[in-house]
């Protein structure tokens, strides 16, 4: 029998009924071509006969009438809700209409009904004393055409449909057991009564008629684990496979020979897949279209897919932070997804994979993890069911969600890389407080282009995300000065680390942090002056110390650290000196030769402390002349312990050598003591500053404050005070750190091509280590001028030609220092003689006739 | 060095094309020169390059690369691993390596010598070596108990993952008689067992038939002799009812155990590395399973609780990358070419399985029996067998200790 069709209103579409007339509307391109009611036991003959492969049936009309019909079931108004299961649930299937729920698990195989108090036990499949492994569910449909039928998916490879309409107790309708390994999957067609296919974790797919007691097809994965299986919506024909090796597979369901489509999805098994079931107004134009596929694997990853175009194209792409065990597309949300997952998370999200970065919606309620999702009903997106293997059944509202969102913190903050500060925030933040100290901020309002960092969106009816709009600031960093490192380059640069004594080093980097706007290195400078040297003022004078007796014993404590090299030096001419012992003492070195002196002494000094008291400073002012050479006295010191190359400055102290330790040692010999230490102490107590205190006192600190530099970055400091510090705090750092920082530092001064200034470092460096960098690479190879030969190391006399090499045109010595040539005629000699030359001629030295250029 | 193992391996895959060959030396040569030898292990497993490239590369990972533990603890366990079931061989060869990672060597004295928070490792090791259904949450959880010696989740899993990697490498350095590589003197061998059966090799337990007298270079020729043995020993058994068998091995196991603590207490004094110093509670050894089922024990369901859905995600998560790696040595040992009987193949993974008590809901138990009998001809590919026995207990011990992980978190 045939009828025309004249409009798709006229479809005959009785679905709730299980008559055998089916209506079946065929669409080729754009026509719709005549129809045929086929009888139900013909239907398959009737698909699987059709060859022409590309006449495709577009089932959305029909589908969507029948939706429709659907929509109009009156829905109870819920709330969330839940009921505990006897055991864990694996899988959750609902029926057509929307009212009853059933769950299947190892243990567990019931119906639920939906009410509007709560769920209520309606039905329990699993029955018999002992239940075989057949009711062991790994997965459940309830069948969306046929609310008497469902398929069940078990564990032991049996494919089981049932039919609550039998009126035993056994609902068993028929048993499948052609798959050798677990089900993983079953899937009934969405139109179509008696079809129902199924995935293995054999590798195999098989599509049943329901009528048969056998497959009628089956599909091979090529022994890769078939894990989702899916019918699609839009196309009749195609169902989409995935598998555990992360392919996913499109077939036409007629040709099991061969897949019609495969891509790699996922890295690692693909759980799930979905497909959209956007409504068909959508892309009406497009009858092939066969929509969006969702899927998720094992990666953590949510991946939509667009199938209509030729090559399959991924188009969304949601981060999850667990495997991904389920995916649902929510209805009449276009762009909502919902997913748990298999392990660890226990939560529901509802994606919008536009906003793939946080989830548009979280159901908490799950102690365990969620094994199945679905949406109460296909028109609904308010409603979800979930089961878990927490045992419990939820009806998740989605008024009830918590939305990430809310909480999520809107503003965010980043630095650039020449220093700028960028920072994003609501508008309604950033709009207020404009005019509040904004010094080189620019706000860039969301649509200015050169910072695309947010873009407005249309509004969409599906959207609810809050609207979020911010606005974007940029904090430009002053031009110039502070940008970048300058203040590295500059410090650098200005920073004396020897040639002058020491309270004089640190009173200039003082400056020149200060200078350089760093007030806290400017402090350190200042403060380690203090520490290290004698109080406050660089000039003050031993003898001047001397001749004030209050002040004895902070001479003695601090110029000791200084001079106690210089003894050292002289203890070798100076043996019986008992300076040396004082040394020792106030060290608290081992080497406790022989103490001298007496506690009367001690309490002199204690009584002539108390009665100066905290004049220091006024003394110090009071003798403003001291003389310079005396002061310059520990510095000799150091360059007699050290490779002469280390100071400059050193020859012009050690003529004052004889000088100084005779006045050093005369304070001395009335300190020296070891109750010295308390006597110390207590005066310091008294004094207005703790100058009082041996240096050595303040090496920890000292060390600390190092450290803390070297942490923060800022290890130019640490070598600097290091440098200029050099013996005085050199034995209380470990020798790998000191040279940990100096390499660190000279590879920052190397980048920043400030040669002369590390080379200065390396040449200051005490460790072994750093100061040999100096002595690499230093050959120069040269040929013989004359016969153009290797000229061995040697000597100055070529071995081939016996000729003196590089001998200087103007004066004919070999040059042993500088030279320079001429490029073009490779004459050359002393540079001074040649600048010389070159002032009264433009011609070469040699007589070459040349005309030499040098510049 | 090691003893030629090497010739015996390649013999037993003539079909080894020129490429693979090629690719075999190459990963020798390279551990070679990692390592300053080639141990009898790899050699073995030379015969199955793509395998053989993942278990390095899973052994190196574990050990030497990126975790949490410091890498004398990894050695350590390993040792502790290894003397779980008197493996000599790996024990030597992890102490020396323990040493050469500036190991202390006063824990080398034994277990008593090693710190508390190794020692507390004690417990859990013993529970997996010999009967992994025990693992339970409560282990778990004592050994996380917040304290001064207390372990971090990553620490567990990398230890628990060290753990399965060396017990199940046992049945392999047994399976293949590689333990006489422990040896470095032409002594004549007690601990090597020429003759084993595929569960004495999963438990990891020796000598079941007498010692051989001869000298160890003549064990790996033996085998083909040792195997026909246990065909007609198995054949003999599959005749019986499933519950039968089981019985009956059970049985055989415990004598087995003892026979095999005799051969120990012979060898003691001899070895610097001493498995038995590692070890507490000797006794505790291999019960059959299946007695055990009507006790409080469920059977592991792997449709609850497997690898790729659930072990996976989680010791990943926990111990990143090694799940990939312990992914692709399953997926290579499950590719192994069982040319004549691919079923064979799930016959034993799923056997090696059952006497762990994982079940797996798809699977016919009766086939084991049918499959092992004619499979067993083919049997002489050991290498191949082996392979799949170390991977199938890896795999199981792992499902089990991963699980007790996922229940401690859940709660």
């Amino acid at each position: 029998m045939r009828r025309e069709v004249t409009s798709a209103a006229n479809v005959n579409n009785d679905s709730t009924s299980a008559s055998p007339e089916r209506a079946h509307l065929f669409i080729k391109g754009q026509c719709v071509i005549p129809y045929e009611d086929v009888n139900r036991d013909r239907v398959n003959v009737c698909v699987t006969s059709r060859t022409d492969c590309h006449a495709r049936c577009n089932f959305y009309l029909e589908l969507r009438l029948e939706m429709e019909k659907m929509t109009r079931v009156s829905t109870v108004n819920g709330r969330t809700m839940f009921c505990h299961l006897d055991a864990p649930a694996n899988a959750i299937s609902v029926c057509r209409d929307a009212t009853q729920v059933v769950v299947a698990g190892r243990n567990i195989f019931k119906i639920y009904g939906l009410e509007e108090e709560g769920f209520v036990e309606r039905l329990n499949l699993r029955v018999g004393r002992k239940p075989s492994l057949n009711f062991s569910c790994a997965d459940v449909m309830w069948h969306q055409m046929d609310e008497n039928l469902l398929a069940t998916a078990a564990t032991n490879g049996a494919v089981v449909t049932w039919n609550l309409a039998r009126s035993c107790r056994n609902k068993q309708e028929q048993l499948f057991t052609e798959h050798k390994r677990t089900v993983n999957k079953v899937c009934f067609h969405p139109t179509e009564v008696n079809m129902l296919l199924s995935g293995s974790q054999d590798g195999f797919m098989k599509c049943f008629d329901l009528r048969k007691k056998e497959s009628v097809s089956t599909f091979s994965g090529q022994s890769e684990s078939v894990r989702d299986v899916q019918f699609s919506i839009k196309d009749y024909f195609t169902f989409a496979a995935s598998f555990e090796n992360g392919n996913v597979q499109l077939w036409d369901i007629r040709r099991p020979d061969r897949y019609e489509r495969m891509f790699t999805a996922h890295t690692g098994p693909v759980f799930c897949c979905d497909w959209h079931p956007e409504d068909s107004t959508f892309h009406m134009h497009k009858v092939l279209h066969r929509g969006w596929l969702a899927t998720g694997g094992r990666d953590k990853m949510v991946k939509v897919w667009d199938m209509s175009t030729n090559r399959v194209k991924e188009i969304y792409c949601v981060q999850t932070i667990a495997s991904v065990a389920r995916v649902k597309w929510r209805p009449e949300r276009r762009y909502h997804l919902a997913t748990c997952s298999m392990m660890v998370d226990h939560n529901i999200y509802v994606w919008d994979v536009r906003r793939p970065f946080i989830p548009f919606a979280t159901f908490e309620e799950h102690k365990d993890v969620t094994t199945g999702i679905v949406w109460r009903n296909q028109h609904d997106p308010y409603y979800l069911l979930s089961g878990s293997k927490d045992s419990t059944l939820y009806q998740h509202m989605f008024k009830d969600a918590s939305r990430p969102v809310d909480r999520a913190n809107p503003e965010g903050l980043c630095f650039g890389l020449f220093g700028d500060l960028a920072f994003a925030a609501k508008e309604s933040l950033m709009t207020a407080p404009q005019s509040v100290g904004d010094v080189g901020r620019k706000t860039y309002p969301g649509g200015d282009r050169r910072y695309p960092i947010f873009f407005f969106k249309k509004p969409d009816v599906t959207e609810q995300f809050a609207q979020v709009s911010s606005a974007l600031s940029v904090f430009e960093s002053e031009a110039g000065s502070s940008v970048g490192m300058d203040w590295f380059i500059n410090t650098a640069k200005s920073y004396l680390l020897s040639g002058k004594p020491f309270a004089e080093l640190c009173e200039h980097n003082a400056q020149v942090a200060k200078k350089l706007n760093r007030p806290q290195e400017s402090t350190t400078w200042t403060m380690l002056r203090i520490m290290f040297s004698e109080p406050a003022n660089p000039s003050l004078s031993t003898n001047h110390n001397l001749n004030k007796s209050g002040n004895l014993p902070l001479v003695n404590s601090f110029s000791m650290k200084e001079m106690s090299a210089a003894l050292n030096e002289r203890n070798k001419e100076n043996r019986q000196d008992n300076l040396h012992s004082l040394e020792t003492n106030l060290n608290n070195n081992d080497e406790n030769e022989e103490t001298e002196g007496s506690e009367g002494q001690a309490e002199y000094l204690f009584g002539d402390a108390e009665l100066d008291d905290d004049d220091l400073y006024s003394m110090e002012h009071d003798n403003q002349a001291a003389e310079e050479p005396e002061y310059l006295l520990p510095q000799e010191a150091f360059p007699l312990r050290h490779e002469i190359m280390d100071h400059p400055s050193a020859p012009e102290p050690v003529q004052e050598k004889p000088e100084s330790p005779h006045v050093s040692g005369s304070e001395t010999e009335s300190t020296c003591l070891t109750p010295m230490e308390s006597i110390n102490l207590i005066s310091v107590s008294q004094l207005l500053f703790s100058p009082h205190l041996p240096p050595k006192f303040f090496c920890p600190i000292v060390k600390e404050m190092l450290c803390y530099y070297a942490e923060q970055g800022d290890v130019q400091m640490a070598v600097s005070v290091l440098i200029v510090l050099g013996d005085r705090i050199r034995k209380e750092i470990d020798e790998l750190t000191q040279e940990h920082w100096y390499m660190s530092y000279i590879d920052l001064l190397q980048r920043f091509e400030l040669w002369n200034v590390s080379n200065e470092v390396i040449k200051l460096s005490t460790c072994g280590a750093i100061m040999c960098l100096n002595q690499a690479s230093t050959t120069l190879h040269i040929n013989c001028s004359n016969c153009k030969r290797p000229m061995s190391n040697k000597g100055w006399i070529c071995d081939r030609c016996h000729q003196c090499a590089s001998v200087c045109a103007v004066c004919h010595h070999v040059v042993k220092g500088l030279f320079v040539w001429c490029q073009g005629c490779s004459h050359g000699g002393h540079l001074e003689h040649v600048m010389e030359w070159l002032k009264q001629s433009k011609h070469c030295p040699a007589g070459c006739g040349h005309l030499c250029e040098y510049t | 060095m090691a003893q030629s193992c090497f010739g015996h391996g390649s013999q037993l895959s003539p079909v080894m094309v020129n490429s693979e060959k090629d690719r075999a030396s190459l990963l020798c040569m390279k551990a070679l020169a990692n390592r300053g030898r080639l141990d009898s292990v790899s050699q073995q497993m030379a015969s199955h390059p793509q395998y053989l490239e993942s278990f390095l590369r899973t052994q190196h990972y574990i050990l030497y690369m990126d975790g949490p533990l410091p890498l004398h603890y990894r050695h350590y366990i390993a040792i502790m691993a290894a003397a779980r079931h008197h493996c000599r061989y790996l024990v030597s060869l992890h102490s020396a390596q323990f040493l050469r990672v500036d190991g202390d060597p006063l824990w080398l004295q034994g277990l008593e010598a090693a710190p508390p928070r190794l020692r507390h490792l004690d417990h859990i090791n013993k529970v997996l070596a010999h009967q992994p259904w025990l693992t339970a949450r409560s282990h778990i959880q004592a050994l996380l108990k917040t304290g001064e010696q207390c372990w971090s989740l990553a620490e567990l899993v990398q230890a628990v993952v060290l753990l399965a990697h060396c017990h199940s490498l046992c049945s392999f350095v047994f399976g293949s008689g590689s333990d006489s590589d422990s040896i470095p003197t032409p002594r004549v061998h007690h601990g090597t067992p020429p003759g084993y059966c595929l569960c004495d090799a999963a438990n990891g337990n020796t000598a079941l038939l007498p010692p051989p007298a001869g000298p160890t270079e003549k064990a790996p020729r033996r085998r083909s002799l040792d195997s026909s043995c246990e065909v007609a020993y198995l054949r003999e058994q599959i005749q019986k009812s499933q519950e039968e068998i089981k019985e009956r091995k059970a049985d055989r196991l415990h004598s087995q155990t003892l026979s095999h603590a005799d051969v120990e207490e012979e060898d003691e004094a001899m070895f610097s590395a001493d498995p038995s110093r590692f070890v507490t509670d000797p006794e505790f050894g291999y019960q059959e399973f299946a007695r055990r089922e009507e006790d409080h024990f469920q059977v592991f369901r792997v449709q609850d609780y497997s690898w790729e859905d659930h072990g996976f995600s989680l010791v990943n998560r926990l111990y990143s990358d090694i799940g990939h790696l312990l992914d692709e040595r399953f997926r290579n040992v499950a590719s192994l070419p069982f040319p004549h009987s691919p079923d064979l193949k799930r016959a034993i993974w799923n056997y090696i399985h059952c006497i762990y008590g994982i079940r797996y809901d798809d699977y016919d138990y009766g086939e084991v029996n049918r499959l092992l009998e004619r499979g067993l001809k083919l049997y002489i590919k050991a290498v191949h067998v082996n392979l799949l026995v170390m991977e199938a207990r890896l795999q199981a011990e792992l499902l089990y200790a991963l699980r007790a992980i996922t229940q401690y978190m859940i709660a």
